[in-house]
């Protein structure tokens, strides 16, 4: 892409999701500390932060650390409870982890400088495919054979049945990849955008305009990581739903 | 003017994806249009529907995010 003198840079568009290694510069094998192992060993961190040491005081009325894991719990529960239902608390750990990891990965990667995890499909292709093996795993396991009326809608009249079985099928196996795609899509489009803007604050003429644009384009970020760590989650719990309960 | 015409049709389809923003963007605004429309008919009934408004907002963006995809793989991986 263009870069001359003192125009645009549109250089650093998309190098921000580079994968490099930390200590030096060579050849990136699986035990290479590289930034992706910093950022996530980070999420690790803030978690503890957030839920072991904010809780540590056990406080009757609690303080304010406090209130922020109590309400992200009680957030979590009530939307395993009122869309998966009852039985599917027994998964709210599971459900709970996906949240809090893919919260704090939108949110770490939104600092300056810092390297958004959940921006490559590798990582949320993952925690995707994770939720959909358990998923049907769970729902075989609980219905045998039933859980196929999932795909055999009975409710429908019987000749459009085989060509709704098609439909459901695909449907069912394009879950995973939108799943996965939609997250990392979300997080490389708006950093890319916000990178772009950036670029444009080069030129004298629009800087003003450009790092407004910024400004603006960083609130709607903040607003979609946390959507987005919602959005994973609560599709997470549907999928469960679908699995309990496989009849239409 | 140099370059060949390979690379040509490459900027070309690039550019063409973004016409699925329009469709995103319509269906997002279906979306949260017809929700307003009948939360502002029933506000009570709103604030329990709140989950059902972002998982269809998720379903009719996850296109627009595809064309994104197609994009990217135009650009980078073809």
């Amino acid at each position: 892409m263009a870069t001359d003198g003192e125009g645009l840079h549109f250089d650093s568009v998309l190098s921000q999701f580079d994968v490099k290694p930390l200590f030096g510069a060579g050849e990136i094998s699986f035990y290479t500390p590289t930034n992706v192992t910093l950022w996530l060993f980070l999420i690790v961190v803030s978690t503890v932060a957030m839920l072991v040491v904010g809780t540590r005081g056990r406080a009757i009325v609690p303080n304010r650390s406090q209130s922020i894991a109590e309400l992200t719990y009680g957030v979590v529960h009530k939307m395993v409870e009122d869309i998966a239902g009852k039985e599917a608390l027994k998964y709210f750990p599971y459900i709970m982890t996906l949240f809090i990891f893919v919260l704090l990965a939108n949110f770490l990667g939104l600092l300056p400088m810092a390297f958004t995890v959940t921006s490559h499909i590798a990582v949320t292709a993952v925690l995707a495919f994770a939720v959909f093996f358990t998923v049907t795993a769970i729902g075989f396991i609980k219905n045998g054979v039933h859980f196929l009326d999932l795909f055999w809608v009975r409710s429908a009249p019987l000749a459009i049945r085989p060509v709704l079985a098609v439909i459901e099928v695909i449907s069912y196996f394009v879950r995973p990849v939108s799943h996965s795609i939609r997250l990392a899509g979300n997080m490389i489009a708006g950093h890319a955008v916000i990178k772009v803007f950036a670029a444009f604050a080069g030129i004298a003429a629009v800087a003003p305009v450009s790092i407004i644009a910024v400004v603006g384009m960083y609130a709607f970020e903040v607003l979609v990581a946390g959507i987005q760590a919602y959005v994973f989650t609560i599709l997470t719990c549907v999928y469960l739903k679908d699995a309990l309960h496989p009849s239409h | 003017m140099e370059g060949n015409i390979g690379e040509l049709g490459q900027y070309i389809g690039v550019g063409l994806t973004a016409i699925g923003m329009g469709g995103a963007a319509i269906g997002v605004g279906n979306v949260a249009g017809n929700f307003l429309a009948g939360a502002l008919r029933n506000p009570s009934a709103a604030a329990g529907q709140t989950a059902t408004l972002f998982i269809g907002m998720a379903f009719a963006e996850a296109l627009g995010i595809f064309s994104f995809l197609v994009a990217l793989l135009l650009m980078f991986a073809v």
